[in-house]
């Protein structure tokens, strides 16, 4: 479980960031500009002398923010359309997989450009944006497990028994799509960190000052040549941390729904 | 089979007429007054009062939109806030760009995630698969303006041999197809090699094999054109999401797609032109998605959408 390992490491991270960060990650010293690695910034400084570690570490703060807020957004609206359509089925089920048909028109990141065209930048829009990105594979997958789920015979005799449709979509229908959803919920952990910091780099996201890993990346650009390193650090956090989740993702499906396994 | 291609054009009508009311919509989510954001901030009452004439602004919305439905489908999308220029004469400037750049990039990432696919399923739980597997797995982790970024400093800076960035030679898409391609390389290069897995496992591959066929024969004649159909599909999606891809891609390498016009669109708040650009990716991406949707109806006679 390296994905595990590379994961619950990050969360450390960026939880313990105030504390292990050896410097405030918004104030340096201009003197200090552009270092390379050394004892006193173990990965140097950026164009205004702040030191790189402290800021990608305040950075894991910020990717997990707009992680759990944009999936967990996503989450709730996904399953919420996905339980909708696939149980009530009829007209909702046309109408909300018409409507995920037009959000998935839209393809990668172009959905959360319109919406950030709309919104305007910051961290908020940029969670909103990400969020809506991903509703629609949450309510495909959701829609699926309920769809399989509703003709299977301890639900029909939940039925007969006289429960209430709330109660069999609580208690039978969603525990039972838990193992799809917590797949869905690893892997979008990682898609999400990707559209998020394009959207930073893009100049449309969290914007500077802030140590956003996306964010920091567009500002190294002008100084590559002289200070590479200001340009890598960041990219291979964001690197790392989707692997984690990936990794985390496969490894989940594998051993909760062996069904799935290759 | 045309009786399939005539039904899912048929539901392709609500999609497109929903895409256009999400990029209709787009200008009337912003906050404040669309005619000043048309015309500007300084603007005085006197244009603003053209100008809702002009973009039918005081007409009902939904009035509006059919409005905007009847000139898009003609091709007319509108003026450019900041150029004047109509935005289909913009948008014919810049699209093709972006589908060469995005066709460029399956081309290489098919080529070599195929490859890597059919070697990872030959020599199945050995190195060269756990290479290919981790090798894909890194693949889709990579961000696309990281990785662009890793390039120019390695192939233009430190060793001089491509352009780190504009347009005038192929050699100035070498790199961004390489890096577009990445990510699709890698989902390739599993599609590949789980589809020749299972295709490995059939019955017809075993007699072939018990016949004598040699190795090579086997996997190249009778599998891989099975093991293709699925994969075709993948190279459809992969294509798509290029176009996605190729914002940031264009960002990176300073080129003149319909990624970096939607972007500069967007800091200028040149909303006809945002509008217009989602409108033709959008179409395009579900078009494609359909042309996929068919060849996989037309090269696998087992499934029938019936």
């Amino acid at each position: 479980m390296s994905g595990g390992l590379i994961v619950g490491l990050f969360v450390l991270l960026a939880v313990l960031a105030p504390v292990l960060a050896p410097y405030e990650p918004l104030r340096g010293r201009v003197v200090d500009r552009l270092q390379g690695p050394s004892a006193a910034h173990w990965l140097g400084t950026d164009e205004l002398g702040r030191d790189v570690l402290s800021r990608v570490l305040y950075g894991a703060r910020i990717s997990l923010q707009i992680q759990v807020a944009a999936v967990g957004l996503a989450l709730l609206l996904g399953t919420a359309l996905g339980v909708t359509a696939g149980y009530v089925g009829r007209w909702p089920d046309m109408v909300i997989m018409r409507l995920v048909d037009i959000m998935m028109a839209f393809p990668g990141i172009f959905l959360a450009l319109a919406i950030i065209a709309a919104l305007g930048t910051g961290l908020a829009n940029v969670i909103v944006a990400s969020a809506i990105f991903l509703v629609p594979q949450f309510a495909r997958v959701v829609r699926g497990s309920v769809l399989t789920l509703k003709e299977m015979e301890f639900v029909t005799a939940a039925r007969a028994l006289g429960e209430r449709d709330v109660t069999i979509v609580a208690r039978y229908l969603l525990p039972n799509s838990l193992a799809p959803i917590i797949v869905q919920t690893t892997l979008r952990m990682a898609t999400v960190l990707l559209t998020a910091s394009g959207l930073s780099f893009l100049g449309l996201g969290v914007q500077p000052p802030s140590p956003e890993w996306g964010a920091m990346l567009s500002n190294a650009r002008s100084y590559m040549i002289t200070a590479p390193h200001v340009a890598t650090v960041p990219g291979l956090a964001i690197m790392l941390v989707v692997l984690g989740f990936n990794l985390l993702g496969d490894g989940l499906r594998d051993s909760l729904d062996p069904r799935l396994r290759e | 089979m045309l009786a399939y291609i005539v039904r899912r054009l048929l539901l392709l009508v609500p999609v497109l007429i929903g895409v256009s009311v999400v990029s209709f919509a787009l200008l009337q989510l912003v906050p404040g007054d669309p005619a000043l954001i048309l015309a500007g901030e300084e603007a005085t009452e006197e244009v603003l009062t053209r100008i809702r004439q002009e973009y039918g602004l005081n007409r009902p919305l939904p009035v509006q939109f059919l409005a905007y439905l009847r000139h898009a489908v003609v091709g007319d999308l509108g003026v450019s806030i900041q150029s004047r220029q109509p935005v289909s004469t913009l948008l014919k400037q810049r699209f093709p760009f972006t589908l060469k750049l995005a066709f460029l990039a399956i081309l290489v990432s098919a080529t070599l995630g195929v490859i890597a696919g059919i070697i990872a399923a030959t020599h199945r739980n050995s190195s060269l698969d756990i290479a290919a597997l981790l090798g894909s797995l890194v693949g889709i982790s990579l961000p696309i303006f990281w990785l662009g970024l890793l390039a120019i400093l390695i192939f233009s800076v430190t060793l001089h041999w491509l352009p780190s960035g504009g347009t005038g030679s192929l050699a100035h898409l070498v790199m961004p197809a390489l890096v577009l391609g990445a990510a699709s390389s890698a989902v390739i290069a599993r599609t590949t090699r789980a589809s020749m897995l299972e295709v490995l496992r059939q019955d017809y591959v075993r007699t072939a094999r018990a016949k004598g066929v040699s190795d090579r024969l086997v996997v190249y004649r009778h599998a891989l054109g099975n093991a293709m159909i699925p994969i075709l599909t993948v190279f459809g999606l992969e294509f798509g999401y290029n176009l996605g891809g190729a914002v940031l891609t264009e960002t990176v390498f300073s080129l003149p797609g319909v990624g970096r016009l939607i972007v500069e669109g967007i800091f200028a708040r040149d909303y006809p032109v945002v509008q217009g650009a989602l409108l033709v990716v959008a179409t395009t991406f579900v078009l494609v998605n359909l042309l996929t949707d068919v060849a996989y109806a037309y090269f696998d006679p087992r499934i029938r959408y019936s």
